[in-house]
């Protein structure tokens, strides 16, 4: 049998030895993942404007040449010098509405149309879900959406980074024909709420937590855009009258 | 072997054991052993969790057998070359540890060169630590075992779930997606007639009625298996 000293100093030793060992893969390996972190964002954000490749290069081409970043101050105007990148998602989530600052991707696609891609974040039942939703440049229609979730159960709310869910958003519509905002909602179908077919998807039976939680990500997230949307349409309406400006 | 011999003949009042060969007969029953006759899933039934779960696809279960078969073989190579020193009072938590140390290194190495495939096995790699694979040979082999014959040890065991792994995978992606490897291996022409990929297949019960008849298979054909239970 070893004596105390022996194993207390054995546990240390050992323990300091791992811990230089995993230290060193840490650092060693660090901008390669990140490499990879930086990968997943952009093909997401390209996902939610149908484009998917599984090729690296290919989203690196298709990111560079037809994504444009911005970040939107909360009145609608566009920050200068601030890349997407530098804002935390999560803690601008957490500011007065008045304070945040609105990472946006413009993405210009085939037949010069540009599509708005607005990042989201929420809460599901077991961590985080966020994703990316892409609109037209009616600022009303929805073009695509993606989402992922951290660890919602596989089966139930996982489903929302699936295709089938994905996909019903396509052509929503989230705005009523007053021109309010009313967001697209995650429900049943069987529930009865005022909004119509335009602007509703079918939630997932068995992941409601998770369902709810995309319904508010959507609203909480696509409503601070608006000021800065209906500046554009303005532009656009002023332009189109006057075509000399 | 053939340089020792004069000298063994020189002095044949000392009994000078013959040094081991790397593949000897007995090292290499340790590294066939548990490829049938103590297959870790379908005889020793370790490592079922893992075995459901990430074998939906053939491309996760071939990564998580690779990784397995790294740490199981290491971890064992490791503690058998420490295993006079550790203190037996510790001597679990050592082997966790290792274990531990490996396979974050695993996960960590995943995450820098294969993302999407760390993405797909998740928290699966992690709990490669708590795979009782791992524990059992560290506890009942290398312990006790010299270095080599360890690693032989832990290879065989990585493998030996890798196989059945394997097996699960092709037979679940195949009647599940109607693919292998991501290419599609069912034609057209099937789907055209009526054939539907079949749902369960991608569901963990599809892999415990596939392990289960697995085990089946092994015990009718495996005479050593017979008497067991």
């Amino acid at each position: 049998m070893h004596s105390n000293q022996y194993t207390l100093i054995y546990a240390a030793v050992l323990s300091v030895l791992t811990a230089i060992v995993l230290a060193a893969a840490a650092e060693g390996l660090k901008s390669a993942q990140e490499a990879n972190i930086a990968l997943e964002k952009k093909a997401n954000i390209l996902r939610a404007v149908r484009f998917d490749s599984p090729e690296r290069q290919a989203i690196e081409r298709e990111y560079r040449e037809h994504v444009r970043e911005m970040v939107l101050s909360a009145a609608g105007g566009e920050l200068p010098g601030v890349r997407p990148d530098e804002v935390d998602l999560k803690e601008e989530l957490a500011r007065q509405p008045a304070d945040r600052r609105l990472p946006l991707y413009v993405y210009s696609g085939k037949n010069g149309r540009s599509y708005y891609i607005i990042p989201m974040r929420g809460v599901g039942l077991w961590g985080p879900i966020w994703g990316y939703v892409s609109l037209e440049s009616d600022f009303n229609t929805v073009y695509g959406a993606f989402f992922d979730h951290k660890g919602e159960t596989p089966g139930l709310g996982a489903e929302i980074a699936e295709q089938p869910f994905q996909q019903q958003f396509q052509g929503k519509k989230i705005r009523d024909d007053r021109q309010q905002f009313v967001s697209v909602s995650v429900v049943k179908k069987t529930d009865k709420i005022s909004v119509g077919d335009q602007h509703r998807v079918d939630a997932i039976s068995g992941g409601t937590i998770t369902s709810r939680g995309t319904d508010a990500m959507l609203k909480n997230c696509i409503a601070p855009y608006l000021p800065y949307f209906d500046k554009i349409s303005r532009n656009i309406a002023q332009k189109r009258r006057d075509p000399a400006l | 072997m053939i340089a020792d011999r004069p000298i063994e003949q020189q002095t044949p009042t000392v009994p000078v054991k013959p040094k081991e060969g790397l593949f000897s007969k007995k090292n290499r029953q340790v590294l066939r052993d548990p490829l049938d006759d103590s297959n870790p899933i379908t005889v020793q039934i370790l490592g079922i969790c893992s075995a459901l779960a990430v074998t939906v696809q053939v491309k996760p279960a071939l990564i998580m057998a690779l990784g397995v078969t790294v740490v199981v073989a290491f971890s064992n190579l490791i503690i058998s070359l420490i295993r006079r020193s550790i203190p037996n009072r510790i001597r679990i938590i050592v082997q966790l540890i290792v274990a531990a140390m490996l396979v974050t290194i695993v996960d960590q190495l995943l995450k820098a060169y294969m993302f999407d495939v760390s993405k797909k096995l998740s928290v699966f790699v992690g709990l490669i630590i708590t795979n009782c694979i791992v524990m059992g040979r560290l506890e009942a082999f290398a312990l006790a075992q010299k270095p080599w014959p360890s690693f032989l040890d832990g290879i065989g065991n990585g493998v030996g779930y890798g196989i059945i792994l394997i097996t699960v995978a092709v037979f679940r992606e195949v009647l599940g997606s109607g693919t292998l490897l991501g290419y599609k291996v069912v034609p057209q022409w099937f789907y055209d007639h009526g054939y539907v990929n079949n749902g369960l297949m991608l569901l963990p019960p599809a892999a415990l009625f596939l392990i289960g008849l697995l085990i089946w298979w092994q015990r009718s054909r495996n005479r050593k298996l017979i008497n067991v239970s």
